[in-house]
């Protein structure tokens, strides 16, 4: 996968998840949580979704790294490359 | 004759919130008894395929945002769908009460199988790897699930639980809310029952393995109570919650006023898992008519429990005969006939079918009875036309349930 389809893909999972947000004006680079209503529930859902999806397994001791779309790109890059 | 009890003491229903399989709303209800329509459709069942079942059709968007359905339960947006119609019905408006003194009280008569049952079969897709239960799993199978929704929805920081009470959950919901305002906890109370056993395959199976399950090539005429060709139970989704508060405090506000709860009762058969007692349900009816201050040929309408299998329906004839034999006044209907077993629900929601009746004096039918079975024989018995009576002043409406449950709750015509 590319980065721009690994975006993608994160901005599809994002969406399920909070299905009353408008995520036009998303910004890569800005904390997800401050930009929508998405708490820690929902950003478990993330994980969920990558693991359901993919088989990837993010430790909590990353979750720091999904914080912003772009991170979590650069994060699952190197996991998502050869999928 | 009773003393006059003051204001305070007299619980009163001044709003109506409900989804039916063939109405979401009191007057949309109502209509469809008297016309004699049917909620029973086809509906595919995991694992089961299809089989017979009554679907409710409200809109959940009308109350609760897409990620608010996405994170709950089924029925907890029946309650919300409820809780908010039965608020809105009393002409309340939400922001302007004091929602520490809302208390909420949800008959079930279980909880916690859809959800447990989509996850198995969610872990089968990964080989039972149980790292793939939902986070979201332990707050949707909590008992008290479907009544802590309505809270989150509407902001109510009172009391919320639910009342595990098969299939007598919401006579039993309604009665725990009219204690709570008797005992000066709430000001408020949102009571009633709920049902979303349809979405789980685990009651059809489990009926069908008792040789319960209802069957027939027409689904509208498969619950068919006291027919002499019944077959069993068309299990059911619905809701119904009321808005109950004391007498006093809805006549300062010019509430609209449905009825005065007057009596009501619970008992024990202390018999059986699933066979019902005739000795003990007659009991339960009189305890209720005791603690009204009425006797049996006060009674009008009695709204059966009766849900179409052969030991129940004859069992609660008995019952019936044994209290009410020599009153030929009093009218008797059956509303599962038309929505099937809302199971939590169906007291609640059965009630509220009847409750027009105090205004329009007509008793809705129990349909689909074409050879009444020698085993139900009930003066009085509406059958499949509506009946127009001359005066309706008390509803006594039955609901029992598994492990011998019997609840009566009476409701009078409203005059002070």
């Amino acid at each position: 996968m590319t980065k721009e389809e690994i975006k993608s893909v994160l901005m599809e999972i994002v969406a399920q998840i909070i299905p009353d947000e408008d995520l036009t004006n998303l910004k890569g680079d800005i904390p997800i949580r401050e930009q929508v209503e998405l708490d820690s529930m929902d950003f478990l859902d993330i994980i969920m979704e990558l693991r359901k999806r993919y088989g990837i397994e993010v430790p909590e001791d990353d979750y720091m790294q999904l914080a912003t779309i772009d991170s979590s790109v650069a994060y699952l890059e190197p996991r998502m490359r050869d999928l | 004759m009773m003393a006059r009890k003051p204001n305070e003491a007299r619980i009163v229903i001044t709003g109506v919130g409900l989804t039916a399989p063939n109405g979401n709303n009191l007057a949309e209800f109502r209509e469809s008894l008297l016309a004699g329509k049917s909620g029973i459709q086809k509906f595919n069942v995991r694992y089961m395929g299809e089989v017979l079942a009554g679907v409710c059709h409200f809109d959940p968007l009308k109350y609760q945002k897409k990620k608010e359905l996405r994170r709950g339960t089924r029925a907890g947006s029946v309650a919300i769908y409820c809780a908010q119609e039965a608020i809105a019905d009393a002409k309340l408006d939400l922001a302007c009460l004091d929602k520490s003194r809302i208390g909420v009280y949800v008959g079930i008569t279980e909880h916690g199988n859809v959800d447990t049952e989509k996850q198995i079969y969610e872990i089968k897709q990964f080989d039972y790897n149980t790292t793939f239960v939902s986070h979201h799993y332990n707050p949707r199978i909590v008992a008290n699930n479907p009544a802590g929704e309505v809270t989150l929805n509407m902001g109510i920081t009172g009391p919320h639980y639910t009342l595990g009470a098969a299939c007598a959950g919401g006579n039993i919901g309604l009665i725990q809310g009219l204690q709570m305002l008797l005992l000066g906890e709430v000001d408020l109370a949102l009571a009633g029952g709920v049902s979303e056993t349809i979405h789980a395959f685990g009651a059809f199976a489990s009926f069908r393995s008792e040789g319960a399950l209802a069957s027939h090539a027409d689904p509208e005429k498969a619950c068919r109570p006291f027919d002499k060709n019944r077959n069993g139970v068309v299990v059911s989704e619905g809701g119904c919650i009321y808005l109950v508060e004391r007498l006093g405090d809805a006549l300062k506000r010019g509430a609209r006023i449905y009825g005065e709860i007057v009596g009501y009762a619970i008992n024990s058969d202390a018999f059986d898992f699933v066979l019902p007692n005739a000795q003990r349900q007659a009991e339960c009816m009189k305890l209720a008519l005791n603690k009204a201050g009425i006797s049996a040929g006060d009674i009008d309408i009695i709204n059966t429990h009766a849900t179409g299998t052969r030991e129940g329906d004859a069992a609660e004839c008995q019952a019936i005969r044994e209290v009410f034999g020599n009153h030929i006044n009093v009218y008797i209907n059956n509303t599962k006939s038309y929505i099937g077993h809302t199971m939590g629900a169906a007291a609640a929601l059965e009630l509220a079918g009847n409750l027009p009746s105090f205004e329009d004096h007509i008793v809705h039918p129990t349909i689909n009875l074409d050879h009444l079975d020698p085993e139900c024989p009930l003066n009085n018995l509406v059958i499949n036309e509506p009946r127009k009576v001359d005066k309706v002043n008390y509803i006594l409406n039955n609901s029992f349930g598994m492990l011998g449950l019997n609840s009566v709750v009476i409701i009078k015509r409203f005059g002070e």
